[in-house]
């Protein structure tokens, strides 16, 4: 390994950045993939696969992905929610593989919601 | 160097992370095993190209350990064994669904309180030095680059003169961690225009302290920060050489250390030319024996040089004539770690944290009776009633607070009228205590004052180095007088006599050691002197410790004549029939209070 230079600092942090947002819990987007049981059976697994791959690719640093449980609506799975920071939650239903790379596309990056796929906007209300 | 041990695999896309402590205390209780387990676990069902495990250095939280931390949801896991492995990956990993049993849940509460940041524990905190504990792994040098690291030493390599830096550091009001609190700055500037051949630098990580593990834990979790803040006070003294001192008693610290060097070195962090700048800088470890007196600078360097550690005659301080004769600057392992901060966020940032003449945070370890045991930073002027209250979560078993000892063995004790004075430096030396290099020890209402003042002095005996006759002598003495006075055979004037002995003790001993080593005995002497004066006038122990003292007795309307401790007397003295209350033969009784802890009716009284 060479000697580093000021600027080398930079660009190990740089790297590094993707693991930093997951570490630190605060990236500008949140994907949540439904992973209930339902969620399982419907092939949430194949939406959290392309989901990382998509990542990879695209060399996103600042998106968080992470699971939960059942949505409430298991006859609409695969499930995701998009959360924007600062923008109210996304659900969106019906997923295959094709249709989460369009919104992570689209919506994670572009900011644009992808409605033909969303169910609604908010999120139930919280006690 | 190996780039597994370097760098982490961060081109890699991962959706979890698992943060699992491997500070000592959470080691010791198997949190390798975990990892193990965790990691075999995600194997087997497939998850590990998703979700990785990575151990950090000491979380804090001790008292619940192993800890883990699940990101980026940031649930805060506790108490996890080896066989919680399989439900955790199951639930959590796979099925999203957190698992509440292995949550935190308040003393005084029955719910779970599921994510770290809003445990009070936590929440309560202010992260200077330990800004990175638990977010990196400290064996990677890339991870503590990515969080800012060694950036303070490129903007002062690039951008700043040596006298600068001082400047930054005075201004930004940090003191010495290490207890005496001289200020930093000051010390620099003193040892840069010290004339000589060559200037050294030293870390004291010699952490003396019974209970105290601050700087244990700063360097498992963040062993960078430390070398960058001396490698930022070397520049700025103008030394070429450093020394780590640290106990041999830390393997792991020492471990994660040589393993930070070695990566620092091969980045070019640390040797010859660092940065490309022209400064060179490098460092050596100094596995030390642990002497308490080494917190005194010269037999510190005593014990580098290879002689006995006894302090000598100051002037010249090491600032002019230190290691080989060298102008030496000696600070502790918690001081340098802030050096990074304070360049990088600035003077004023830092000086904008604390009370008027302390600045920044202070790192306390808090053990002894209280609920969340572990390490904690708070800023300056924070009361000791939120430290031992609302981040340490009370006392156990609802007991009653009687006083926290500040400053290890030769500091005092602090009593609960005193527990909204705001913590700095000076405060504390008003109260009779000092703030030591962070030791907070809490007592309860079982614990005799006199008899823990007893046992600090008996700490302090055996540690005093024995040069200076008044320290050898004086520590000797009034530790057999506050041992009369538990033994029952305390005399009125034995009072007066401790607070001569204090005063001969404090005023004709060379260093620190002697100077404070009364801090125990007045400090209670002040605060609970009504314990004393039961023990010697009514020979009573008030805390039902000191044996000599005590009588146990049942008391016969709540024995139920169950037995129990009928059964459990080691002796075999406490007599009567079934089922009716029985009495205790006190001539025989060795007062082991073997009694007392079996009775489930709380009927064995201590008199």
């Amino acid at each position: 390994m060479a000697k580093l230079t000021p600027e080398d600092l930079d660009r190990i942090a740089e790297r590094m950045k993707r693991q930093t947002t997951l570490r630190e819990g605060a990236g500008r987007a949140k994907v949540t993939v439904h992973m209930g049981t339902c969620g399982i059976a419907a092939g949430a697994r194949k939406i959290m696969t392309a989901l990382l791959a998509v990542i990879e690719k695209e060399g996103t640093d600042d998106v968080i992905l992470t699971t939960s449980g059942c949505a409430g609506l298991c006859s609409r799975e695969p499930m995701m929610t998009v959360e924007l920071k600062d923008n109210a939650p996304v659900k969106y239903v019906d997923l295959d593989e094709d249709k989460t790379r369009q919104i992570f596309t689209d919506h994670v990056l572009g900011g644009k919601i992808v409605s033909d796929f969303a169910l609604a906007v908010g999120s139930e209300r919280q006690s | 160097m190996a780039e597994t041990t370097a760098s982490s695999d961060a081109s890699k896309t991962y959706r979890a992370e698992l943060l699992i402590c491997a500070g000592t205390g959470c080691v010791s209780n198997r949190s390798f095993k975990i990892r193990d387990a965790l990691e075999a676990e995600i194997r087997q069902r497939g998850l590990d190209d998703e979700v990785r495990v990575v151990t950090t250095g000491c979380q804090g939280f001790c008292a619940q350990g192993p800890i883990m931390i699940f990101q980026p949801d940031g649930i805060f896991y506790q108490m996890l064994t080896e066989e919680d492995v399989p439900l955790l990956v199951e639930e959590h990993l796979i099925k999203g669904r957190p698992v509440e049993k292995l949550m935190y849940v308040p003393p005084e509460g029955d719910e779970v309180v599921p994510k770290l940041s809003d445990i009070d524990f936590f929440r309560k905190q202010r992260l200077v030095v330990l800004r990175n504990r638990g977010l990196i792994d400290p064996e990677k040098i890339d991870e503590y680059i990515a969080r800012d690291g060694y950036r303070a030493l490129a903007k002062v390599l690039t951008g700043m003169t040596s006298e600068e830096v001082i400047e930054v550091v005075k201004a930004s009001g940090l003191r010495g961690r290490g207890g005496a609190g001289f200020p930093t700055g000051i010390k620099w500037g003193l040892t840069r225009q010290a004339e000589g051949n060559g200037k050294c630098i030293i870390c004291n990580a010699d952490e003396g302290d019974p209970g105290a593990f601050m700087d244990r834990s700063i360097i498992e979790s963040d062993p960078h920060a430390v070398l960058e803040g001396m490698a930022i006070g070397a520049y700025a003294i103008g030394a070429k050489n450093g020394y780590v001192y640290i106990r041999e008693e830390y393997p792991l610290a020492m471990q994660r250390l040589h393993i930070a060097i070695d990566q620092a070195r091969e980045y070019g962090l640390l040797g010859e030319d660092i940065l490309g700048s022209g400064f060179s800088f490098d460092l050596a470890v100094h596995r030390g024996a642990g002497a308490f007196v080494c917190g005194e600078e010269t037999s510190l360097i005593a014990s580098l040089e290879g002689r006995t550690p006894e302090p000598r005659i100051r002037p010249p301080f090491p600032a002019q004539s230190g290691l080989w004769g060298q102008p030496t600057n000696i600070n502790n392992v918690e001081t340098w770690a802030n050096v990074p901060v304070i360049i990088s966020r600035g003077a004023e940032w830092y000086a904008s944290l604390g009370t008027d003449t302390s600045k920044g945070t202070k790192v306390f370890s808090v053990v002894g009776k209280v609920n969340n045991t572990g390490l904690v930073e708070v800023p300056m002027g924070i009361t000791m009633r939120e430290i031992v209250f609302d981040i340490g979560g009370g006392i156990p078993d609802g007991k009653q607070f009687k006083a926290v000892q500040t400053g290890g063995p030769s500091g005092g004790c602090i009593p609960e009228s005193l527990l909204d004075l705001p913590i700095d430096y000076e405060r504390l030396m008003e109260v009779g205590s000092i703030m030591g290099s962070g030791g907070l020890i809490v007592m309860d209402e079982d614990t005799c004052m006199v008899d823990i003042a007893r046992y600090f002095l008996d700490f302090l005996r055996s540690e005093s180095c024995g040069k200076c006759t008044t320290c050898r002598e004086g520590i000797a003495a009034m530790h057999d007088i506050l041992a009369d006075i538990c033994a029952g055979q305390g005399e009125p004037e034995h009072i007066d006599l401790l607070g001569e002995l204090a005063e001969a003790v404090s005023d004709a001993s060379l260093c620190a050691l002697g100077g404070t080593a009364p801090n125990p005995v007045l400090s209670t002497l002040r605060h609970f002197r009504d314990e004393y004066e039961a023990h010697i006038r009514d020979k009573k122990c008030p805390a039902g410790v000191c044996r000599a003292l005590i009588t146990y007795r049942i008391d016969p309307d709540k024995c139920k004549g169950c037995l129990l401790c009928t059964k459990a007397c080691p002796e075999q003295i406490i007599r009567g029939e079934a089922k009716k209350p029985q009495t205790i033969d006190t001539e025989a009784c060795i007062k082991c209070g073997v009694c007392r802890e079996s009775c489930k009716f709380d009927a064995v009284l201590v008199e």
